[in-house]
C-alpha cells in the first residue's frame, strides 16, 4: 500500500472503486488478452490433429473409376465400386424412361424430374446408398424385391426408390445421389 | 479421519510420506455405509469387477488382433483357433460386454427406483449417465472390430447417424470414416478408440466413486443415516456381501461364456465384412436394442437421431424433473406404479427394436416411444405435486429394528443428528 496516494491520482480513470482500481482494470486487461491468446492457440493446436481423421491423400487418389457401358445390355443393370461404395448402373428402357417422365414432381418428397438425374436417359448412374443410415438397396439383381415403384428397396428401414431413384415412401430424406461422372467415350464413362 | 496405527514399519513409513493407506482404510475399510442395504445395491461394484475383466481380456485380445480391413476377421479365427485360450478370452470379453450392461442397467434402475439420483447425489447420477455414454461408444466399435457383416454395417448406419445434423453432418461423417466409406482408416481408429475409451471409462468411475463417497449411499427406505447406529463399516460386511454377490453373478456370466457363447451374438457376424451386401435385417446388439427402437419410430431422420440421444439426455435432466422429496418409491405408491411401467415400456421397446420395422411393430414403436418421454417429462413433474408419499420412519434403524426385538438391546438409543 506504499503507493496507495499515487494511484489515487489516477483514480478517475479506474471503474469508480476505491484504492487499486487503476491497476486492477490494467491487469484484469493483460489476464483475459493473454488467456484468449492461449485459447486461440490451443485451438489452432487442435486442428491437425481433427484433420488427420480426414480422407488422406491416398485415399483421395483412389477416386475415378472407369467403366464400360458396352456389354450391359437393355434391362440389365450392374454394380461397380467408386470410393469404397457400390455405384449403380442400370440401362434402362424406352417405355421405363416415358413412364417415369410422367411422374407428378409436386408429390415427391424430394422433387426433381427424371430428366434431371441422367445425362442420357437410357443409363441410369446412382450412389447405390440409402440415403438414410447408408445401406444397400436391393434391385440390382433380377431376383431382388424392387419395391413398390418397381426401382429399389432398403431392407434395413423400408424405403422405397422408384426407376429413377426417387425416394417414393419409407424414412429415406432424399434420393438416391447421382455421383459426379461424364461419358468419356459413346459406352465408357468415368466416375468421379 | 483419525490415521490408523499400521503395525507393518514399512506401511507407516509409506503412509507418512503419502497417506495412501490412511487414505484406503478410511475408503474402503471404515467407510460407514447404510446398515440396510439390500442386494440391489451390489451391482455397482459388479460393474466395477466387469470393467477390470473387460480391460484384462481387452488388453490380451488386443496382443493378437490385427486391426485391417484385409486381416481383422481373420486374426479373429486365429485367436478362435489357434491362440492358446484365446477362444477364452474372446468369449469372456464378447460376453462380459453383455453383462457389463446387464450390471450397469440392473444399477441404473435401482437408482430410479430409490431415487437415489435425487439431492444431494444429482453429480453423482449425471457421472454414472457420463459412463454410460462411454461405454455405448465403447462396445460398439469394439463390435466393428471382428469385421463381420454385422461389424460393418452396424458401423455404417451408426455413424451415418450424424449425417441427419444440418450442414455439416456429411462433413462429419467423412471426419468419423476418414474416407468416403466405412473402410481401413475406420476401423484402425475404431481400434484406437476402443483401446483408449475404457480407461477414460476408469477416469469417470474415480469422480462417481468421489462423489458417491461424499455423502455415502443412499439406502432401500431413501433417509439419510442419523449416527452411527445407522451404518456399518464397509468391510467386512459389505466386502463380504458384495463377495458373495459377486459368486452368484460370476456363475452366470461363465455359464453364458462356456456353455451358450454365442447367444448375444449374431450369426451374420461370423460372415467376412462385404461392402456391396447389406444383411437382410440389421440389429444392434441387445443393449442398444431400445435406443434403435426409438430411432425407428419417428419417421423423420433428424427426429429420429435426436429422440434417440434424448432418450438418454432426459435421464440428465431427471433429479429435476422429478420435485418429490421422497426418494424412495417404498413411500411413494403412484411413483412406484408408474416406474414399473416405465421397466416394462424399455422392454418392449428392447422388444420392437429386435423386430422388423412394419405392421404393428411401428404402431407399437410408436406408443412406447411417447410413453417413455411423458414418463420423464409429464408423469413425474405431475407426481411431484400430486402424489400424497406414505409417513416415513424416523430412521433407518427403526424399520430393521420392527419385530427383531433380541438385536434392539445392543444398539444404543439414536443420537440426533
Amino acid at each position: 500500500m506504499a503507493h496507495a496516494g499515487g494511484i489515487t491520482a489516477h483514480e478517475h480513470a479506474g471503474a469508480g472503486e476505491p484504492g487499486e482500481g487503476h491497476d486492477a482494470t490494467r491487469r484484469d486487461f493483460l489476464y483475459l488478452a493473454a488467456t484468449a491468446l492461449g485459447a486461440v492457440g490451443a485451438a489452432a493446436a487442435v486442428w491437425p490433429f481433427i484433420h488427420s481423421m480426414n480422407p488422406a491423400a491416398d485415399v483421395l487418389a483412389l477416386s475415378t473409376t472407369d467403366v464400360d457401358l458396352g456389354p450391359v445390355a437393355e434391362g440389365q443393370a450392374i454394380t461397380v465400386v467408386w470410393r469404397g461404395k457400390p455405384i449403380f448402373v442400370r440401362h434402362r428402357g424406352k417405355q421405363e424412361i416415358e413412364e417415369l417422365a410422367k411422374t407428378d414432381i409436386a408429390t415427391l418428397p424430394d422433387p426433381q424430374a427424371d430428366a434431371k438425374r441422367v445425362k442420357k436417359p437410357e443409363w441410369l448412374i446412382m450412389v447405390g446408398v440409402c440415403t438414410h443410415l447408408g445401406c444397400v438397396p436391393l434391385g440390382q439383381k433380377p431376383t431382388d424385391s424392387r419395391g413398390e415403384f418397381g426401382g429399389w428397396f432398403c431392407p434395413c428401414h423400408g424405403s422405397h426408390y422408384d426407376g429413377s431413384g426417387r425416394i417414393r415412401k419409407g424414412p429415406a430424406p432424399k434420393n438416391l445421389a447421382v455421383p459426379p461422372y461424364e461419358f468419356t467415350t459413346d459406352s465408357t464413362i468415368r466416375i468421379g | 479421519m483419525s490415521a490408523p496405527e499400521f503395525r507393518n514399519g514399512l506401511v507407516r513409513w509409506i503412509d507418512h510420506r503419502m497417506g495412501i493407506f490412511s487414505f484406503m482404510h478410511h475408503e474402503l475399510h471404515e467407510y460407514p455405509t447404510p446398515k440396510n442395504l439390500n442386494y440391489f445395491w451390489n451391482f455397482g461394484s459388479l460393474a466395477g469387477f466387469m470393467l477390470v475383466v473387460m480391460i484384462v481380456t481387452g488388453i490380451f485380445l488386443a496382443m493378437n488382433y490385427t486391426p485391417h480391413v484385409d486381416h481383422a476377421f481373420d486374426s479373429v479365427e486365429r485367436i478362435m483357433r489357434d491362440v492358446n485360450y484365446g477362444w477364452m478370452l474372446r468369449f469372456l470379453h464378447a460376453n462380459g460386454a453383455s453383462f457389463f450392461f446387464i450390471a450397469v442397467y440392473i444399477h441404473l434402475f435401482r437408482g430410479l427406483y430409490y431415487g437415489s439420483y435425487k439431492e444431494p447425489r444429482e453429480l453423482l447420477w449425471m457421472l454414472g449417465l457420463v459412463i454410460l455414454v462411454l461405454m455405448m461408444a465403447t462396445a460398439f466399435m469394439g463390435y466393428v472390430l471382428p469385421w463381420g457383416q454385422m461389424s460393418f454395417w452396424g458401423a455404417t448406419v451408426i455413424t451415418n447417424l450424424f449425417s441427419a445434423i444440418p450442414w455439416v453432418g456429411e462433413s462429419i461423417v467423412t471426419l468419423l470414416w476418414g474416407g468416403f466409406s466405412v473402410d481401413n482408416p475406420t476401423l484402425n481408429r475404431f481400434f484406437s478408440l476402443h483401446y483408449l475409451l475404457p480407461f477414460a471409462i476408469v477416469g469417470v468411475v474415480v469422480l462417481h466413486l468421489w462423489a458417491l463417497h461424499t455423502h455415502g449411499s443412499n439406502n432401500p427406505v431413501g433417509i439419510d443415516t442419523k449416527g452411527k447406529q445407522d451404518s456399518l463399516p464397509f468391510h467386512p460386511y459389505y466386502t463380504a456381501k458384495d463377495l458373495f454377490g459377486l459368486g452368484i453373478f460370476v456363475l452366470f456370466y461363465f455359464g453364458f461364456t462356456f456353455f451358450a457363447p454365442d447367444f448375444f451374438g449374431e450369426p451374420d457376424n461370423y460372415i467376412p465384412a462385404n461392402p456391396m451386401v447389406t444383411p437382410a435385417h440389421i440389429v444392434p446388439e441387445w443393449y442398444l436394442l431400445p435406443y434403435y427402437a426409438i430411432l425407428r419410430s419417428v419417421p423423420d431422420k433428424l427426429g429420429g437421431v435426436l429422440l434417440m440421444f434424448g432418450a438418454i439426455g432426459v435421464l440428465f435432466i431427471l433429479p429435476w424433473l422429478d420435485r418429490s422429496p421422497v426418494r424412495s418409491a417404498r413411500f411413494r405408491p403412484i411413483y412406484k406404479q408408474v416406474y414399473w411401467l416405465l421397466v416394462a415400456d424399455c422392454l418392449v421397446l428392447g422388444w420392437i427394436g429386435a423386430n422388423p420395422p412394419d405392421g404393428m411393430f411401428i404402431v407399437i414403436g410408436r406408443a412406447a416411444t411417447v410413453y417413455y418421454f411423458a414418463h420423464f417429462l409429464v408423469l413425474l413433474p405431475l407426481l411431484s405435486v400430486f402424489e400424497r408419499p406414505l409417513p416415513l420412519p424416523a430412521s433407518i434403524s427403526e424399520p430393521v429394528l420392527k419385530g427383531g426385538g433380541a438385536a434392539g438391546g445392543t444398539v444404543k438409543p439414536m443420537e440426533k443428528a
